[in-house]
């Protein structure tokens, strides 16, 4: 018995050690399961730009060139990315042309043209297709296949940062012959199309339950010829962020699990099991206060948060002294340390990353200061009350309501912010709204997060890229949503500074990377220094992988299975 | 009873015309918004126009109109296509009642998700009134005795407990230490032979046994109190002293006049199977009717949310017509006029 | 003035009929330990926040996540918040929201019952508009009332008073409608006994009927309903929380330390196990307070007693 076992051992050790000598196969590492806990509603990226439905059809539809985890551009269906320097782009920035691979199949067996491209700009630029994506495709003029492998885009302005449509996981490229009769409002009964697009990419769709599960299986017809390891890939959805971590990291029942916002002790005790590991990759998203700038008490009815040009100011946050007091009372280090663990690191900056965009010139709130808090406050002439409260000479109580969306480590953070802005006299009341009315916009709800009915609210913002222009326009005079523009727009702290929109335009003209880079650290700091929000944590994305899988590395601005095509088994 | 059931049904069609209107009106009031759980760096122009392609920038009274016109007749229709094979009229054209979060027909999503719904809740169900007449009758009857408080204690604090808490309990025993069962439902599971029919049973153990001892314990203490008012009724007495049996006693007149509460709550409770277990089935990624239920309404997608309640509003409706003709059969002497 | 000290002799002396049912309630050993065990849990959480001097609300950073000790005798949660004193206070709020609810949905639920059982008129009209209530999908239908309600009650109640109400009338309002159902079937077979025939015969008014002779018969499924809808209701209290419906975040109910400790079950298992435990005691001497009532106050069951 002892000696068959050993003979067993060997011939698994011989296979093993022979694949590994020889080439992998296409296929050759098995099925793999991989947990999204908010599930896939709809592989297409163009009618819904959840992330869940991004990635959901990454593994199967490509983009002409992606995002590395470092935030480079890599070529996809492209030979190379087209710049400046190459001739891509044109000298005065108005065009791009793209240059596709030769040889490229679909899934289908069919070759992948430059028509395609086109069709993919035409489906969704489309005026009622409510394409999610459409601002990817901003400015453009004309989409032209030039010849069968090449495209060029022309736009109405000179672009500085031209790679907005068809990068990354946000715009990959539709085949044009599935999806003929789904431009415009025809899309509503593509549901065919819809559930199993065609695609370019190591996988296919074989089954597709909405909101459950996506299965995929390797396409055969896939460029590189090893690739995928894997010969299925079964995309499970449902429950919830702890689940998904324990199904990885605990129970070994899959391979990767997506998005895991999990309390990090919990997690660091789920990872002591030995299954598998944290996977986090940081992109550009940062936890952050907004600051009112404008007056919200509810007996103002209908000026209520409505920014009319320096009147109607917040009674206690136009102080700078009040705001800079607000962010030095926090400590940075234990929100990180309590709700996010590795998914965190404290900042006090808008713009966190790229390397190059990152300012230097506010870290000094990175350490809390109770002291000079209320150092500040009592020069500023707020006295402290006998409730524990200051008040000023005209009787104005620093009492906040401070609001967020529903979600465990917002309201722990809430809780400790309360606390420590408690010991500068500061009161707090605590508000959580459902997300799904929160960031609704729904005009008529009182508790949108741009209606702002409060005099502080949190909550995450980041941009999609790396290039951060179009973020920046957010904050602009015209950007202040109010009931003129029903209540659109992102200018959430109602920040109005036409010195900053100067930059702003100035930015939309500027080519040059450095010089780009200099102007938005201006911009950041204008954004922090004047108190229209108070970052507090830049996020990562935190995954856990089971120890056998190999190659899934994360990623925070693409996909974060841009590159399930390497994945594979370790042994 | 016939004429009864007739004019009830005649009732039910304006009862649940209204009822449907009264949760659209609910669900396009409710301020929750379909690019709610939209990334940010999608701009505010672009979730109007989104908005606009979904058709919610018409009035209320057309988008209600289309949804029940689609519902009333076009899904039907289909589905006498589909089951059928003939094609009615113009069928090229008829529009289906598309979701909005996933652009597919609501009538597919709920058919995909009947399978596991069933199995799992109509399982729970079933077992749970198989465990709570024993126990409701043997309480009762033995009112006091160690069974009945030991009872009474399990049951209530089964009932107490959340399910979200007794299932997580499970998963953590029988998942991640003792690795007996899955943590995860698959769907995709055909059972074909005996090893896929074990997995079966084996993914839905977990499952079933929490909800199953969640039904039973409401379930076996209503039999219990009605029991127990019946047991000391003087029909009870007489039978008893005509020298009836004390088993056909309480089994025959007894039990039977007790379960008119019981009728009740299972009436309600098998449209509640339709409805989805929701917090259940997201412990268990189960992805039943509830799950599709409850994303609908986290992603304010008004077909779906809509279609789903108002077939759970018809099943209220019909049960309950069920439950009253039956309350006729257990006690003949209720008659309605 | 003269009526309200009449009001207070009598509750000074009890009648013999009050004495009586009190008797038969205090044989029933279960309804007595648990009228104890009962009155011991309010009066901790209504005098615990004031003798115990921890604040729920006030993180210890530096004691975190830790077991029980003669300083946190239900150990700390993840905020190095003392659990005992969220225990108490959460208590609170749990029982109150309970009881009220409870008895708001007791008391629909029974009268439409009532009704609609007896009268064969409003029977239809009733059941239809109880089957409304049933297919209304609640999630939605909170968000509407948040929406309009939560801010005018905040300004005429305060933040916490505001909720409370909003609260136990949502709770309330969508939950009476098993009881009715329950209810209703119950009067249909009742009504149709020998004793109602009679009373009825004898000219007896309705309400006079449906008052002495009916509910005292249906009592049983209404205190069976009483006894799970408190826990529902603790329950339910947890869950609109997350709707940002339920009290603030900083106010500990049973529900929420149940919710947010179960992913701590591994960790600090008797941050979950204290609320989980409170809410069952708690049901446990509803449910036994309840019997031993129906049986004090049913005249045929007090020879099994």
């Amino acid at each position: 018995m002892k000696s068959f076992r050993l003979l067993l051992v060997a011939i698994f050790a011989l296979t093993f050690t022979v694949s590994s000598l020889g080439f992998a196969q296409r296929g050759s590492a098995g099925e793999a399961t991989i947990l999204y806990w908010q599930a896939v509603s709809i592989p297409n990226p163009y009618l819904s730009g959840g992330t869940k439905d991004l990635d959901g059809a990454a593994p199967v539809i490509e983009p002409l060139a992606s995002y590395d985890p470092a935030g480079n551009l890599v070529p996809r269906l492209v030979d190379e990315i087209p710049t400046v320097a190459n001739g891509g782009v044109s000298e005065d920035l108005t065009s791009i042309t793209w240059k596709l691979t030769e040889g490229i199949l679909w899934s289908d067996g069919t070759p992948l043209t430059s028509a395609d491209v086109v069709f993919t700009g035409e489906y969704c630029m489309n005026e009622e297709a409510g394409c999610q994506q459409v601002a990817n495709f901003a400015d453009i003029e004309s989409i032209e296949a030039v010849d069968d492998l090449t495209v060029k885009i022309t736009f109405g302005v000179p672009k500085p940062f031209p790679y907005g449509a068809f990068v990354s996981y946000t715009g990959p490229i539709l085949q044009a012959a599935q999806f003929a009769d789904c431009i415009g409002a025809q899309n509503q009964s593509c549901t065919e199309q819809n559930f199993a697009p065609i695609g370019t990419g190591p996988f296919k769709i074989v089954d597709f339950r909405t909101n459950d599960v996506v299965v995929y299986e390797a396409n055969e017809n896939y460029r590189v010829a090893d690739q995928p390891a894997f010969a299925r890939v079964t995309n499970k959805g449902g429950g919830d962020a702890a689940g998904a971590a324990r199904a990885v990291l605990e129970t070994g029942e899959a391979d990767y699990g997506w998005n895991l916002q999990v309390q990090p002790e919990i997690l660091n005790q789920m990872v002591e099991a030995g299954n598998g590991e944290i996977v986090a990759a940081f992109g550009p998203n940062v936890e952050r206060l907004m600051i009112n700038s404008t007056n919200p008490d509810s007996e103002l009815g209908d000026e209520r948060s409505v920014y009319m040009g320096g009147d109607n100011a917040h009674p206690f946050l136009s102080d700078p002294a009040v705001r800079e007091a607000l962010s030095l009372a926090i400590d940075r280090e234990i929100l990180t340390e309590i709700g996010y663990g590795s998914a965190g690191q404290p900042t006090c900056n808008v713009i966190p990353a790229p390397a190059a965009y990152v300012s230097t010139a506010n870290d000094g709130c990175l350490v809390q200061d109770i002291e000079k808090a209320n150092q500040l406050l009592d020069d500023a002439g707020w006295v402290m009350g006998n409730d524990g409260v200051r008040t000023n000479v005209d009787g104005v109580k620093l009492s906040v309501l401070y609001q967020t969306s529903t979600n465990a480590v917002r309201q722990e953070t809430q809780a400790l912010v309360k606390q420590w802005w408690s010991e500068i006299g500061v009161a707090a009341e605590l508000r959580n709204i459902d997300a799904s009315v929160f960031f609704g916009g729904d005009p008529s709800s009182p508790d949108t997060f741009q209606k702002f009915y409060a005099d502080i609210e949190m909550y995450t913002n980041g941009f999609s890229g790396t290039d951060p222009e179009a973020y920046f326009k957010n904050w602009t005079c015209e950007e202040i949503p109010g009931p003129d523009n029903g209540w659109l727009g992102g200018n959430v702290p109602r920040y109005c500074n036409p010195e900053y929109d100067a930059l702003v335009t100035e930015m939309a003209a500027t080519a040059a990377l450095e010089d780009r880079a200099a102007l938005g650290k201006k911009m950041n700091d204008f954004l922090v220094q004047e108190g229209a929000m108070i970052p507090l944590i830049h996020r990562g994305s935190v995954s856990a992988k089971s120890n056998s899988l190999t190659g899934a590395t994360g990623n925070a601005w693409d996909s974060e299975l841009w590159n399930i095509a390497e994945w594979g088994r370790s042994e | 009873m016939f004429q009864y059931t007739v004019r009830r049904l005649l009732i039910s069609i304006p009862t649940l015309l209204v009822i449907s209107f009264v949760i659209f009106f609910i669900l396009d009031t409710a301020p929750n918004d379909p690019t709610g759980n939209l990334p940010l760096t999608i701009p505010p122009e672009v979730r109007a126009d989104i908005r606009k392609s979904l058709g919610l920038d018409d009035p209320l009274a057309v988008r209600y109109a289309k949804w029940a016109q689609q519902f009333f007749i076009s899904e039907p229709l289909n589905f006498i296509e589909s089951t059928t094979g003939i094609s009615i009229g113009n069928s090229e054209n008829r529009t289906r009642i598309i979701s909005w979060q996933t652009r597919g027909p609501v009538a597919d999503a709920i058919a995909e998700r009947m399978p596991q719904t069933l199995w799992v809740l109509g399982l729970a169900y079933i077992f749970g009134i198989l465990i709570a007449i024993p126990v409701g009758v043997i309480s009762a009857y033995k009112q006091y005795s160690i069974f009945d408080q030991v009872g009474t204690f399990i049951s209530l604090v089964g009932f107490s407990v959340p399910t979200f808490f007794t299932g997580l309990l499970a998963i953590i025993l029988f998942s991640v230490k003792l690795k007996w069962f899955p943590s995860i439902y698959d769907t995709t599971l055909v059972v074909k032979d005996w090893p896929t029919f074990v997995l079966q049973v084996k993914q839905m153990i977990m499952p079933v046994t929490v909800l199953a001892f969640f039904n039973a314990s409401q379930l076996s203490r209503f039999l219990r109190s009605s029991m127990l008012d019946n047991l000391s009724q003087d029909y009870a007495r007489t039978a008893r002293s005509k020298g009836l049996q004390e088993r056909i006693v309480v089994l025959g007149h007894v039990l039977r006049n007790s379960m008119i509460p019981l009728v009740t709550i299972i009436a309600l409770g098998i449209p509640a199977i339709f409805g989805g277990a929701i917090i259940t089935e997201q412990i268990f990624r189960i992805n039943g009717l509830g799950a599709l239920l409850i994303q609908g309404i986290y992603n304010a997608d008004i077909p779906m949310v809509q279609t789903l309640t108002f077939i759970f509003a018809i099943l209220i409706v019909v049960f309950n017509l069920i439950a009253d003709i039956a309350y006729g059969f257990l006690d003949p002497r209720i008659r309605y006029s | 003035m003269a009526s309200i000290s009449s009001t207070t002799e009598t509750m000074k002396a009890p009648t013999p009929q009050w004495m009586e049912t009190w008797k038969q309630f205090a044989k029933h050993k279960g309804a007595l330990v648990s009228l104890i065990i009962f009155t011991i849990i309010v009066l901790a959480v209504i005098l615990g926040p004031i003798l115990w001097p921890l604040d729920p609300n006030y993180s210890n950073l530096r004691a975190r996540n830790e077991g029980p000790s003669l300083a946190h005798p239900f150990g700390t949660d993840n905020l190095g918040r003392d659990l005992f004193a969220a225990n108490l206070y959460g208590g609170r709020i749990s029982l109150a929201v309970g009881a009220v609810a409870m008895l708001i949905s007791i008391f629909i639920g029974t009268i439409i019952g009532l009704i609609a059982g007896y009268s064969s008129k409003l029977d239809g009209l009733l059941m239809r508009f109880t089957d409304m209530f049933f297919a209304l999908p609640r999630l939605p239908l909170l968000l509407v009332v948040i929406m309009l309600y939560r801010d005018k009650l905040r300004s005429l109640f305060g933040p916490e008073l505001g909720i409370f109400m909003l609260i136990v009338f949502i709770i309330g309002a969508t939950s009476w409608m098993t009881t009715a159902r329950i209810v209703r079937g119950d009067v249909l077979s009742v009504k149709e006994r020998e004793f109602v025939t009679a009373a009825s015969a004898l000219g007896s008014k309705n309400g006079r009927i449906l008052g002495m002779h009916i509910l005292p018969n249906v009592l049983s499924p209404i205190l069976v309903s009483a006894t799970l809808g408190m826990a529902t209701a603790i329950i339910t209290e947890s869950a609109l929380s997350f709707l940002g419906l339920g009290f603030p975040s900083d106010v500990p109910t049973w529900g929420r330390l149940l919710f947010d400790g179960k992913d701590y079950l591994t960790l600090t298992p008797m941050r979950v196990v204290w609320p989980g435990l409170f809410i069952s005691i708690v049901v446990l001497c509803v449910n036994f307070m309840g019997d031993g009532l129906r049986d004090a106050m049913d005249p045929r069951s007090k020879s099994k007693a």
